[in-house]
């Protein structure tokens, strides 16, 4: 069995040659789609625990106190504990509500980002789909959440539940477009929306690097309209708890309120791995220049080690502002975006245009 | 068609909530009836009476040592300036000279108070505007001041410390170490806080400008404490009507013309330096002498109408007593300042947003027990 | 001024007005068709300006019920005491002072909560604290066997 662990390629071709030899082409498809939907469910399901415990934690250090240390060694098994608690939770029927709304909205918020997770390359060939247009599939497919987000609150027949939901609704649609601009800006450095081509083109450096002023501009615009957009960090007045109710999720228990719970530590993954996937070079090592040395020993680190500890590195910075930082209002954070964010990102486009035709790139 | 519309949703299709009882952004019971034009508010009315304990029918039954321990409960975090009040109004009926030593601890104790109630106030107001780690940053400091009362008065939170004539008890060997060591931390950290929120650029643009109340508003409605101050109103007892140790100490009235959320919040932080000039002024002579005057068993005033005014945390509290000669007053009125305080809510959130709304709320800094008594 | 010219000066804006020294303030007793009369005067004459309002209490004497108003001067710096008193007991009214110093508005409720007396005028007289079948519990007469003990 070739398994290489700094190249998944000789391996998924082994299973694939594997599967064709034993039956035909269509069960060969349908056994191997079987294969990744558990892995990537696996793996969403083990992420989401991990998240939920890290912020408990790095929310209780910013604090001064210690986070959950009771449940299991260091509280590791709070979350098991959480979740089990939430199955077991009362599901609470909504009179007048509209059942088949009210059911499906946390399906939609948690299908968007599962067909997210399937674009984003976690190491060398281990890629769900590799689609050449995969940068525009996951700023498309996440912003089918926002559907999610508004059958929930108009479903619930509460009036808060509305007025968190419209919002809620406004904030994401605007801010898709500062996420997508700033995307675009990294496109045109790399010269392709193929997520494999784009972390291979970073071989040399990270783009962060590489594209210097307009990446570096790109990638604080993306990091704030990702949080804004992820209905986190400074931006998540339509969740708030000291303003009216718990927002779009308010009629929401048990597992149902596990599902937007959940996506909502998923869909920070999510932009957390396209950050680091487009910015920071993916699964990329860290090569300086030509320290031959100095690259031989990242290089001996595996790119699955690396793409992890990127992603993890933009999720604590996320995590860091959100405790920082006092909300901000509604009409604050739209003027922010349409007033501030939408001009930056235009401008830095053409900056970045013109250094890519100019070759004032690394 | 449309004559029939408007009666059917009323003149301006007004959206009413309810900011009931039990809300995080309240501090309190408090029930605040809001009518929104979308997200504009329009009308504020607050409904108040849960903790109504009926104090003043209760002190005319009591004895005048007894009150002390009410006016702990109304604002619980000016306990020892409550008590303070009392007890100079009755100092004051039967003419006694209290020892220095006692107007000076006095002193010092009050200002703890007045820090510690800033802080608690500035832990929830930093929550309840989103930046959730300023609770745990100020409650952390607050601590200290509460281990400082614990030795000295027995109580936390509630006090009981005076009592007419001077004090319970002498104050603990420890308590200017502790005390002069808490300031020395507190000096070294309060920039902390001015780096969490004051400076910060969405902090400054959800406070300012927010919930503007003029100077002749804040005389009209009576609006004393820090709130009043931070619109110009120069009222602070401590400097116009001088008690206990005030008028052999220096500081500065805390005065600013913009009477908006976010100088209502630099007053507060202003106040806290203030207090800790004036304990650094103090701790190091406390006069040597008794700590009690003796008092007869029972205390009976002489026939007349008393009031004193002192400076709490939050504005200025007003005991009026008026007594018959017996050893129960006859009708005690305490003017408490988040009463009034609460009553300029409806007016300056006026055409602001329900976010807003928690903003000036938390700006006011009222504390329930004191508005219901 | 000083108190013996604050008097004269007063007695020239109500004639009415019974002055009297206490030991504290300088109080005055006026009768209550004349209250807002005067408590206007008191407040727009810019040599006296009595602006700030800051306790209103209503009290019980036993035969009468009464309002005391505590107002003070920001500009020149002195209180004075106003009282007003009724022997009607069945429906006791007096002027509200609502417009003239804003901060009667919430006292007046408050005193008509827990005494009974009405305001005139009074932009939004409802009982503040206390259920609206409860009786006015400050009064002296008042009795309610369930909820308070008397020794």
């Amino acid at each position: 069995m070739p398994f290489d662990i700094y190249d998944f390629t000789s391996f998924t071709k082994w299973i694939d040659t594997g599967l064709q030899n034993s039956m035909s082409p269509f069960w060969t498809i349908v056994v191997e789609m079987l294969i990744i939907g558990v892995l990537i469910l696996t793996f969403y399901a083990l992420i989401g625990l991990f998240l939920v415990y890290a912020e408990r934690k790095v929310c209780a250090f910013m604090q001064n106190r210690l986070g959950p240390n009771r449940v299991g060694p260091f509280g590791i098994f709070q979350t098991i504990a959480d979740l089990v608690k939430l199955l077991l939770v009362e599901l609470i029927p909504i009179k007048n509500a509209d059942k088949f709304l009210f059911n499906l909205a946390p399906f939609i918020v948690i299908i968007a980002s599962f067909m997210a997770i399937a674009a984003i390359p976690f190491a060398k060939g281990l890629h769900a789909i590799d689609l050449n247009i995969g940068l525009f599939y996951v700023i498309a497919v996440s912003a089918m959440g926002v559907i999610g987000v508004l059958l929930a609150g108009w479903s619930s027949n509460n009036k808060y539940s509305l007025i968190g939901a419209m919002r809620s609704g406004a904030q994401i649609v605007s801010y898709e477009l500062s996420v997508g601009l700033s995307l675009i800006t990294v496109v045109i450095l790399a010269g392709s929306m193929q997520l494999s081509e784009i972390v291979l083109a970073q071989a040399d450096g990270w783009f962060i690097f590489k594209g210097h002023i307009p990446a570096f501009i790109a990638f604080i615009v993306f990091l704030v309209a990702s949080t804004a957009e992820t209905n986190r960090g400074p931006f998540d007045l339509a969740e708030a708890e000291s303003e009216l109710t718990a927002g779009y999720h308010t009629e929401y228990s048990g597992i149902k309120f596990a599902f937007f719970f959940l996506a909502e530590y998923m869909n920070m993954f999510i932009v957390a791995s396209i950050a680091a996937t487009v910015f920071l070079g993916g699964w990329m090592p860290f090569h300086v220049g030509h320290w031959d040395g100095f690259n031989h020993i990242m290089d001996f680190i595996p790119p699955f080690i690396w793409y992890i500890l990127k992603t993890f590195f933009v999720i604590f910075l996320m995590m860091w502002f959100k405790w920082t930082f006092p909300r901000l209002r509604i009409d604050q954070l739209l003027t922010l975006e349409w007033k501030y964010l939408l001009p930056i990102n235009l401008v830095n486009i053409l900056i970045m245009s013109f250094i890519v035709l100019m070759g004032w790139h690394y | 068609m449309e004559e029939t519309m408007k009666e059917i949703t009323g003149e301006d299709q007004k959206y009413v909530i309810n900011m009931g009882p039990q809300h995080p952004s309240t501090h309190g019971v408090l029930r605040l009836v809001v009518s929104l034009k979308g997200e504009i508010v329009r009308n504020v009315e607050p409904h108040i009476g849960y903790v109504h304990r009926g104090m003043e029918k209760m002190c005319e039954s009591i004895t005048y040592p007894q009150i002390i321990h009410l006016t702990d409960r109304m604002d619980y975090l000016s306990a020892h300036i409550n008590n303070e009040a009392v007890c100079l109004n009755v100092e004051k009926a039967l003419e006694i000279d209290i020892p220095d030593r006692v107007r000076v601890i006095r002193t010092i104790m009050s200002e703890l108070t007045r820090i510690q109630s800033h802080q608690l106030w500035w832990a929830s107001f930093g929550m309840d505007l989103g930046g959730l780690t300023c609770f745990f940053y100020g409650l952390r400091d607050r601590e200290k001041i509460m281990d400082i009362f614990e030795e000295t008065c027995g109580g936390r939170l509630i006090v009981s410390y005076n009592c007419p004539g001077g004090l319970m008890y002498d104050i603990h060997p420890n308590f200017q170490k502790r005390t002069k060591d808490f300031i020395k931390y507190f000096r070294k950290i309060l920039p902390e806080y001015d780096q969490l929120l004051t400076g910060n650029v969405i902090f400054k643009e959800r406070t300012r400008g927010i919930g503007r109340l003029s100077l002749e508003d804040a005389i009209s409605y009576g609006v004393t404490g820090p709130s009043g101050r931070a619109s110009g109103f120069s009222c602070d007892v401590r400097k116009h009507d001088p008690y206990s140790a005030y008028d052999r100490v220096n500081f500065r009235e805390v005065l600013f013309n913009d009477g908006d959320t976010y100088h209502r919040y630099l007053a507060r932080i202003e106040e806290m330096k203030e207090s800790m000039n004036i304990i650094d002024q103090l701790i190091d002579n406390i006069p040597e002498g008794p700590f009690a005057v003796k008092m007869k068993p029972v205390i009976k005033l002489p026939e007349g109408e008393y009031y004193q005014r002192v400076e709490t945390a939050r504005g200025e509290l007003g005991v009026f007593i008026i007594s018959d000669g017996n050893k129960n007053p006859y009708r005690v009125k305490f003017r408490s300042p988040s009463f009034v305080n609460l009553s300029v809510l409806n007016l300056i959130s006026k055409d602001f947003k329900i976010a807003d709304l928690v903003a000036i709320a938390g700006s006011l800094d009222f504390v329930i027990p004191d508005i219901d008594r | 001024m000083d108190k013996g010219q604050l008097a004269e000066f007063i007695k020239l804006l109500d004639s009415e007005v019974d002055i009297r020294e206490e030991k504290q303030f300088t109080e005055l007793n006026v009768p209550g068709p004349n209250l807002y009369a005067l408590g206007k005067k008191l407040k727009e004459n810019q040599e006296i300006s009595f602006d700030f309002l800051f306790c209103l209490t209503g009290v019980d004497y036993g035969q009468d019920l009464g309002v005391v108003y505590h107002i003070r001067s920001t500009k020149h710096q002195q209180t004075v005491v106003l009282k007003v008193r009724t022997s009607d007991r069945k429906n006791p009214q007096f002027d509200s002072v609502a417009d003239i110093w804003r901060t009667a508005e919430f006292h007046e409720r408050e005193v008509f909560d827990l005494l009974g007396i009405r305001f005139i005028n009074h932009p939004d007289l409802r009982r503040f604290f206390l259920p609206p079948s409860y009786g006015f519990p400050l009064r002296k007469d008042f009795v309610d066997d369930l909820n308070i003990v008397t020794k």
